[in-house]
């Protein structure tokens, strides 16, 4: 999914059309349901918020500044907008469908009580700002799930504030790079291997390091002895993804992060996958310096179309004075305490700064500290357990049909890759993705790691039932047989959805990002009029 | 476990099929010595959902929350009236369990709604084109600097002292890590913002000006005096909103002249949550679309015609082009922009500038008041829904203060700006449209009390 134009459509290729002939006059389809944007159905003359209208005039400072004319924005009442949003949703997949084999991404059950405690006012309707004494409630659960991801993580201590796994990435190599300034050290390079998420290579040189790329091995490790090769004064650390974007543990952790170490570098992991390990192994017992935690995969909070995520970074010793602010640490007292610029000589006038207004995701925090009580350390443990159990039985109900590179060396771990190789000729990943949307599933991640031809990474996530897998398998199996039998209709999968394949390489070409018309007018270009090039 | 539907009979039969004695055979790669033979000791174990329950809702009740007091705490989060239906509607599953929209044939309901979520920004903003979010409007304020020294060439960035602290913050520290030069001007409790400052510190290396409006003490500033300056010597203008709902009011920034709108789009939709999530607004000129950070949602055709949206221009993004891209972003902040977008929805064009008089006028009636409080004068010439009074003594002791006696009555600007003395009497307050009459009488009633 990760290619420009990934439905391989254009226009030129004409309708796909079966199926097509009867046409209703509303364009909807029983429940199939198309919805015009908010744009061409509301107006400036409706409003779905009752309003105060005794308002005076603005103040004389004001008058200089005041807007000409109100946004261009149209308003909808209450029941229209409740309706417009309703038929949008139900053009979406969603966990709450069925399964959401996206493997890398942990699509896993987003249990409610953690909503039902999010929105609770002690947590909702809370400012940054309060006074420390009137929001203890709020950094207790802040350290409190503090200590879980610490205990469970082996590490020395959590810089909770990055917004999402990127920006903990990015927290932990400008932790890096302040140990390092602290050490008077100017170390320029990052090792990132091969098979790692794109993030990890963008946030280095983000911050300001250049990239070098380690190859992995037949088996889909990273190649330590080349890893080993390339380490000297210059290199500042490794990111390595454990376990891995093949689905596999790197065995070798320890020794690379001894080696690392011993070269005066250090260690970055790439936590996405922890879910795999969580309450099996501490990432701290195997020589990691930093590893961000993304709590909307491990900790189930909700992926919401695209964020917001939350992605705090344990760190250990080394690294943990250098935590950006604000930071939250439990004072002599036995009280705990916000460090912010006001307080920073207390204890962390380390701190290479400050990555974000405020201090954090706490919605996500509330979220992932009720999943962890609720699973408790036995229970995350089962998670790890029946997330990689899942992730086995897929391969190797599917190994026959559909080729698992790796599956030779060994067991996965939470997810399972396969390649397109051996399909008919003129057949590849995107038959089989596009195929599944026709069967009622979300697609598996499609053509990541880099490292393999055709690449599906299924992971089903421990929250799948048997029964659930079990039809899952089915369909792929029946998809990868007709792929391999040369089923021509795969080509123009799906057929079923609420679109047929897009036209990616149009909306690139002359992209159209907003709306162009008046509110409450019909769209321009109109829904039905709107045609091809 | 409630949330794990694998039976111990599944567990077998599925280890069978893969040929396992144990679920340990599985873990076979992770070291022996490493690997952990049961769950971590002192940790508890699973709960029910009535005793995770009670243990969360006696964290909560620890916290003074903002509809059990008089609230007037601004300072870039804002405290508006949410209507119902939206947090409704965000909780639809297909919406809250969704992905990124990355097959857009089953993902035509977020798609869509970032398009219109896209759209509204731009007409808020007054920019042509705006994109699918950021995390918050600090990370977006500098992802919108890395943007003008892409789109100029230079790399001296010059903040506003009226610039959020935190936000001067962040860009400060990412600056550590970068070629950026950072020019942080002093702030003053002054009545006008820093626009002549800024100006003068305007030269020919310099890629951007970034000018919070209203600004963190509720002046507003002369953008296109700025723009103006700006332009003529090469630089690009970065406004940066932290209160949308003051854009129902006054002039749209693109409108004066900047090039890059950035903001907190929190004010609507979203709500408090003590910091977080929130939502980043990014807006700028359609010609600078190749060099913006961030998703993008397009609108296309699919094989039948129909019109539809994708995900576009990501050849500017991390897992295409990795250490080569515009940003390390790989999220937005999808929820909270859909949130945003109902609410903006509700309100309309009309409804948002009428939420923004009533705004205005809570705030004028709070100025007023307490400027009759004995020692304390009103700082702004003009201001919207946010002002700065200056007291007789330090206003961190008295923000502690009235918060012993239950009133949540602004933020200081010394907790703000730690390192200026000068600044340490002024006290920063806000007034929305969930403030009452009687919240506003007992908040000047418990001020007198304290300065007395």
């Amino acid at each position: 999914m990760n290619a420009v134009n990934a439905s391989g459509w254009r226009p030129q290729m004409g309708e796909a059309g079966e199926g097509g002939a009867f046409k209703t006059a509303s364009g909807d389809y029983g429940l199939m349901l198309e919805e015009a944007l908010s744009f061409e159905l509301g107006s400036s003359a409706k409003c779905g918020v009752d309003l105060d209208t005794l308002a005076r005039p603005a103040a004389a400072g004001l008058s200089k500044f005041l807007r000409k004319a109100a946004p261009a924005l149209p308003g909808l009442t209450e029941p229209e907008a409740v309706r417009h949003y309703t038929r949008l949703s139900r053009q979406n997949y969603a966990i709450d469908l069925g399964p959401f084999p996206l493997g890398s991404c942990t699509m896993k059950h987003n249990p409610r009580l953690n909503e039902k405690m999010a929105r609770l006012p002690g947590f909702a309707d809370v400012h940054p700002l309060q006074p420390q004494k009137t929001v203890e409630g709020a950094l207790e659960v802040i350290e409190q799930l503090a200590d879980w991801l610490i205990t469970l993580t082996g590490m020395a201590s959590v810089a909770m504030s990055p917004k999402a796994g990127a920006h903990g990435e990015l927290c932990g190599l400008l932790c890096i790079r302040a140990a390092l300034d602290a050490r008077g050290e100017k170390r320029d390079v990052v090792l990132v291997p091969e098979s790692a998420h794109g993030t990890n290579p963008a946030t280095a040189a983000f911050a300001g390091f250049k990239v070098q790329s380690i190859p992995a091995t037949p088996e889909g490790r990273v190649d330590v002895e080349a890893l080993k090769a390339k380490l000297g004064p210059n290199v500042a650390g490794v990111m390595i993804t454990n376990p891995n974007t093949c689905g596999l543990f790197e065995p070798e952790m320890k020794a690379i992060g001894d080696a690392v170490h011993a070269a005066g570098g250090y260690v970055y992991c790439d936590g996405a996958n922890f879910n795999a390990i969580v309450g099996k192994v501490r990432p701290g017992d195997l020589g990691v310096d930093a590893m961000h935690i993304n709590l909307h995969k491990t900790f189930s909070t909700p992926h919401g179309g695209g964020g917001p995520g939350a992605g705090p970074v344990v760190l250990s010793e080394a690294l943990a004075p250098f935590a950006p602010l604000p930071f939250v640490s439990r004072g002599d007292d036995g009280r705990i305490h916000l460090v912010e610029e006001e307080n920073r000589g207390e204890g962390h006038d380390q701190a290479f700064g400050r990555m974000v207004a405020f201090h954090g995701q706490m919605g996500m925090f509330t979220r992932a500290l009720t999943y962890i009580l609720s699973h408790g350390a036995d229970g995350l443990r089962q998670v790890a357990e029946d997330a990689v159990l899942n992730a086995n039985y897929v391969l190797r109900s599917c190994e026959d049909l559909l080729p698992a590179p790796f599956a030779k060396s060994g067991p996965c771990m939470h997810e399972a890759l396969f390649s397109d190789a051996g399909l008919a000729e003129g057949f590849s990943t995107l038959d089989i993705a596009k195929g599944l949307i026709d069967e009622g599933f979300h697609p598996m991640t499609v053509y990541f790691p880099l490292v393999v031809k055709g690449a599906m990474l299924v992971e089903p996530t421990e929250t799948e039932s048997k029964a659930g897998l079990d039809r899952f398998i089915a369909s792929l199996r029946s998809l990868a047989q007709r792929a391999k039998d040369g089923d021509q209709s795969l080509h123009s999968a799906p057929h079923f959805a609420p679109r047929r394949r897009l036209d990616e390489t149009l909306a690139a070409r002359k992209p159209v990002l907003v709306w162009q018309g008046t509110p409450g007018e019909p769209g321009t270009p109109a829904l039905s009029e709107f045609g091809g090039s | 476990m409630r949330y794990l539907p694998l039976t111990p009979a599944d567990r077998a039969e599925m280890l069978g099929v893969i040929g396992a004695a144990s679920v340990d055979d599985l873990f076979v790669d992770v070291p022996a010595e490493a690997r952990l033979s049961g769950p971590i000791e002192g940790l508890p174990a699973h709960a029910s959902e009535m005793a995770v329950e009670r243990h969360m809702s006696a964290l909560a009740a620890k916290n003074l929350s903002a509809g059990t007091a008089p609230f007037f705490i601004g300072a870039g989060a804002y405290r508006h009236h949410v209507p119902a239906s939206v947090d409704h509607l965000i909780q639809r599953g297909e919406f809250l369990t969704a992905y990124t929209p990355y097959q857009p044939e089953i993902a035509q309901g977020t798609l869509q709604v970032l398009f219109e979520f896209q759209t509204q920004v731009a007409r808020l903003f007054g920019t042509d084109i705006a994109n699918a979010s950021m995390y918050d409007g600090s990370t977006a304020c500098w992802e919108a600097i890395l943007m003008a020294s892409r789109v100029t060439r230079k790399v001296r960035a010059v903040l506003s002292s009226g610039l959020h602290p935190h936000y001067a913050e962040v860009v400060r520290t990412m600056a550590k890590f970068t070629e950026d030069e950072i020019v942080s001007l002093k702030p003053e409790l002054v009545a006008e913002a820093d626009d002549a400052a800024v100006i003068a510190a305007i030269d020919d290396k310099t890629s951007c000006v970034v000018v919070q409006y209203p600004d963190v003490m509720g002046r507003i500033p002369d953008l296109a005096a700025i723009a103006e300056a700006a332009h003529a010597k090469g630089a690009l203008l970065i406004a940066v909103v932290t209160e949308p709902v003051a854009l129902g009011m006054i002039e749209a920034p693109g409108n004066l002249g900047a090039d890059i709108v950035v903001g907190e789009g929190q004010s609507l939709g979203v709500g408090l949550q003590f910091g977080g999530p929130y939502l980043g607004l990014f807006g700028c000129r359609e010609k600078f679309v190749r060099q913006m950070p961030g998703r993008l949602c397009g609108q296309t055709v699919d094989a039948e015609g129909k019109r539809g949206f994708v995900l576009t221009l990501s050849t500017r993004e991390q897992h295409i082009r990795r250490e080569k891209a515009t940003s390390n972003i790989c999220t937005n902040s999808g929820l909270c922009a859909l949130a945003f977008s109902i609410h903006l929805t509700l309100l309309g064009g009309e409804g948002l500038a009428q939420l923004a008089a009533v705004n205005h006028d809570k705030a004028q009636t709070l100025i007023e008041r307490l400027a009759k409080v004995p020692g304390v004068t009103v700082l702004n010439q003009a201001y919207f829904n946010e002002a700065t009074v200056v007291l007789p003594r330090d206003a961190r002791e008295v923000v502690r203060d009235l918060a012993d006696r239950k009133v949540l009555g602004g933020v200081s600007l010394g907790r703000l700006f730690p390192e200026d003395s000068d600044l340490h009497r002024g006290l920063l307050v806000a007034a929305t449209e969930t403030v009452t009459d009687e919240d506003i009488e007992t908040f000047a009633r418990e001020l007198e009390g304290v300065l007395a």
